[in-house]
């Protein structure tokens, strides 16, 4: 099965098992990581991984052999131990939690790096191997007779195993990592979940020490999770989301190192990297550029808006004289933004631009009429509060373009329609022919 | 012995010199819940150290520094740009220029190893640390670092300390806030790169939060924390340093960092006042003054008809009044006796001494001066009263006492005399309020 598999991919032997054993790890990761990055607890990924390092090294002291049982279990004691530590030193110390994450796992390290340099003279456990693994060479790894290499069936058992593990807790996971505290009054155990989190994590990191490195593991622990709840507001498609990414990044990430000839752990964080950066700058809902442009729509709408109240405002103050070109877009600070909004408006037939002067069209006309009237109903309604007449123009000015027509109803009852704003303008009325204002006016001729 | 030890000592300064200046950077970092960022900082020095060596192409102290600040403080503006502009955290921005950098870092790394016949080794050790192999070149860079960063500091220390307590203050007094802020960062990148090559990446961070978290324990003061971590951290250095070369065996850059963190369990521990110990002996002394001013006010409560006399109350009728088991009250009437406060009168009886009469009327005042200061001014229902009396009076202040008892004095409600107010409320004998009594004096 696997020869076939080899031979679909059209990977050699040595390639594809990089990219099988990378996968899974990135797989494992990209799941756990999810609830870590959701419960901020990202750096809690990293501090573990690096905090293991005493407890390989006294699985490995205690039986004298580099079976990868008794470094397991050590390994994930000490990873539980890291958050009991943290999560103690925080609540009865009470230091930061970042801050005692970090004095806990530079002092496990530490340790660690000391008992493997004490004990280093008959081990190769050194902390090279730990940073980067032996990804590059995990086929040589093969027993004879065996169906994989011993990293790769590692990886899967725990692969599995972390996919069995939020099948079975999905509920409690999601509950737990968006609101502890209903976790909690519901009945969940909240902590215990927390608990087994840290477990996994630390499970699923020392598995994937000895295959890909502690760099790849803490990249693929945060980086497809964050990326992913870039992409996504629903738990189930940022679970699978960050697992995909996870498995583009080590075919990719296999591909531009053997291209680069360079590192294969580094170049598939680098790429996980470059999946962040593209959903930062692209997502749909949540990436920046939306989000200029959506601010940028906004501008464009409110100096629009701005240009049809002034044109409203100069036709009521002196009928006779048309506005500029020129002199509108001064007027709205100058530069490229109005300049375009003038155009698009035009283009709409919301206002006419003929030898370089501005009128407003009907259509126009009786938006900016609607306007113009928030604008004086508002300055109305804030003197009613108490504000001075010479104080209301600056705050109308920025509501006047949220206000819609039931709030505009709502403050004109408030006010009691009257017929001139503070300063002594007229409030704008009839022209404006759609129902509500037309009822207003009803109302305050009755 | 160090006169032989020309290295060690040499070491041993730089440690301390480094454990000084990342100490007194560290505790701001602390204090702004930053710690973390030393480390990421160091990791995303790495890419920066291996452009540098791609543009000079040979082994340059100064350079490779150059390219390990700008790579960290490009590395700490990402984590700022992704925190202001993203929903992306402040944990997982951190986590993600910190790995996301040291793999770019390591793909160079490789890159240069594989293509270039240079001797590149140097690179690696940049970051690892070789504590012991520390040289003049490193002390003296040290020592520069630590004079600029400190100098710096204590030029602009009202202006960070400003920063760090009460950022909308210090905009509002019209100084530089995001400058100032990345100022601060740019400190820490320095200290952090300058560190790398002799402790290494993760012990660097160790350098920057150990000794700040260690300070804080010990004082409330900015400045004095900033000392004393500026003093933890030279410590730190000096004695990792000195145990790693008399003891065998020992490698100098871990050694380091479990002697910083056992300064960090002694502050802990034993710090007064904010260390756990102290803490929990101040619990277990108030919870003690606690019970025995309950004793005497129950003692008074139920003696209160026959005042002024002192009758004889029984062990039931105490054991009823609060929620004490028979060998509670035993206790504490047996170290109420030996404080004088009250004598056996009768089989399992015991009355109030004179002095115990008149301790207990100053702790029934003090109850009853604060619910009626609760009832009159915080609006609790008078059947509420008695429980969050219960809680503070035993911490009230002799000052705030003073104040109540004006108040009542002023709306005529203080009786003359050194006795207590009557009770704003019934007193209800037995914890649970089965029985009521006829009512208070």
């Amino acid at each position: 099965m696997i020869e076939r598999l080899m031979a679909l991919t059209g990977y050699d032997e040595i390639s594809f098992w990089i990219v099988a054993t990378a996968a899974l790890v990135n797989v494992a990761c990209g799941i756990l990581g999810c609830f870590l990055v959701l419960r901020r607890m990202s750096m809690l990924g990293d501090a573990i991984s690096h905090a293991v390092l005493p407890g390989l090294a006294m699985g490995f002291i205690l039986t004298e052999s580099r079976d990868i049982v008794p470094m397991l279990l050590g390994a994930l004691a000490a990873g539980v131990l890291t958050a009991l530590l943290t999560q103690a030193i925080h609540r009865y110390a009470r230091v930061p939690e970042d801050a005692a994450m970090g004095v806990v796992f530079t002092s496990l390290f530490a340790l660690g790096v000391l008992l493997i340099h004490r004990t280093a003279k008959h081990i190769d456990l050194d902390p090279g191997c730990v940073l980067y693994g032996i990804l590059e060479g995990v086929a040589f790894e093969m027993e004879p007779g065996a169906l994989m290499p011993r990293p790769t069936f590692n990886m899967l058992v725990a692969c599995i195993l972390t996919i069995l593990f939020v099948i079975v807790l999905w509920k409690e996971l999601k509950i737990v990592s968006f609101d502890p505290e209903l976790a909690e009054s519901q009945g969940y155990r909240s902590n215990l979940i927390h608990y087994l989190l840290m477990a996994m994590v630390a499970g699923v990191t020392v598995a994937a020490f000895e295959a890909v490195g502690s760099i790849l593991v803490v990249a693929m622990l945060i980086v497809p999770a964050a990326t992913a709840h870039l992409l996504t507001d629903r738990l189930s498609l940022m679970v699978l989301l960050s697992s995909l990414i996870g498995i583009v990044c080590a075919v990719v990430g296999r591909d531009a190192a053997s291209h680069y000839s360079t590192s294969v752990p580094g170049m598939m964080s680098v790429i996980a990297g470059v999946f962040f950066v593209v959903a930062v700058l692209f997502a749909p809902r949540h990436g920046y550029l939306i989000k200029v442009i959506r601010h940028w729509g906004l501008g464009l709408r409110i100096i629009q808006e701005d240009i049809l109240a002034l044109l409203y405002r100069w036709r009521e103050a002196s009928p006779e004289k048309p506005l500029t070109t020129t002199h509108t877009i001064a007027a709205l600070g100058g530069g490229t933004l109005p300049r375009i909004a003038l155009w698009a408006l035009s283009r709409d037939g919301r206002v006419r631009t003929s030898a370089g002067t501005v009128a407003l069209t009907e259509v126009g006309a009786k938006q900016a009429q609607t306007l113009v009237k928030s604008h004086r109903l508002w300055e109305t309604y804030l003197t009613t509060l108490g504000l001075p007449a010479d104080h209301v123009h600056a705050p109308a000015d920025r509501t006047e373009h949220y206000l819609d027509e039931n709030i505009l109803r709502e403050v004109a009852n408030e006010v009691e329609h009257p017929h001139t704003d503070p300063h002594g303008r007229p409030i704008p009325r009839r022209e404006g022919s759609r129902v509500d204002l037309e009822k207003i006016d009803d109302d305050n001729a009755s | 012995m160090f006169g032989a030890h020309y290295n060690t000592l040499l070491v041993m300064a730089g440690a301390g010199l480094l454990g000084l200046v990342s100490g007194v950077v560290g505790a701001f970092a602390v204090l702004r819940r930053r710690a973390l960022m030393g480390d990421a900082v160091a990791h995303a020095a790495l890419p920066g150290i291996c452009f540098a060596f791609l543009l000079i192409g040979e082994r340059n102290f100064w350079a490779f520094l150059a390219g390990a600040v700008a790579s960290g403080v490009a590395g700490v503006l990402c984590v700022t740009w992704l925190r202001a502009h993203t929903r992306i955290k402040d944990d997982a921005a951190i986590g993600i220029v910190l790995s996301v950098f040291f793999g770019l870092g390591i793909v160079l790394l490789r890159r240069l190893q594989s293509h270039e016949n240079a001797n590149v080794a140097g690179l690696e050790s940049f970051l690892l640390g070789q504590t012991a192999g520390m040289v003049m070149q490193d002390l003296l860079s040290i020592a520069y670092v630590c004079v600029g960063v400190l100098v710096v500091l204590l030029l602009l220390f009202k202006e960070f300390k400003a920063l760090s307590f009460d950022r909308e203050f210090a905009r509002v007094q019209g100084w530089p806030v995001l400058t100032l802020d990345i100022l601060l960062m740019a400190l820490l990148v320095v200290t952090t790169v300058v560190g790398l090559p002799a402790v290494g990446v993760v012990l660097m961070a160790a350098l920057l939060i150990i000794p700040g978290v260690s300070a804080r324990f010990w004082t409330e003061k900015l400045p004095t924390m900033l000392a004393l971590s500026g003093v933890f951290g030279l410590l730190t250095g000096v004695i990792g340093t000195f145990l790693s070369a008399v003891l065998p065996e020992m490698p100098a850059g871990p050694v380091i960092v479990l002697s910083g963190c056992a300064i960090f369990l002694f502050s802990m521990f034993f710090a007064p006042r904010r260390g756990i110990l102290s803490r929990l002996i101040e619990q277990v002394r108030l919870r003690m003054v606690t019970a025995r001013q309950n004793l005497l006010r129950s003692m008074y409560e139920l003696n209160e008809d026959n005042l002024p006399g002192s009758a004889p109350v029984s062990l039931d009728e105490l054991v009823e009044s609060r929620a004490w088991s028979r060998a509670q009250a035993l206790r504490l009437l047996a170290d109420a006796q030996s404080r004088g406060d009250v004598k056996p009168d009768g089989p399992d009886a015991w009355s109030l001494t004179t002095a115990g009469l008149q301790a207990a009327a100053s702790v029934v005042r003090t109850h009853r001066l604060w619910e009626t200061f609760l009832i009159e001014h915080a609006d609790i229902a008078p059947d509420h009263v008695d429980r969050d009396a219960d809680q503070i009076e035993h911490v009230l202040s002799p000052d705030l006492i003073k104040e109540l008892e004006a108040r009542l004095r002023e709306d005529g409600r203080l009786p003359e005399g050194l006795g207590p107010p009557a009770s704003p409320h019934e007193i209800v004998k037995g914890a649970s309020g089965r029985s009521r009594a006829e009512g208070s004096a």
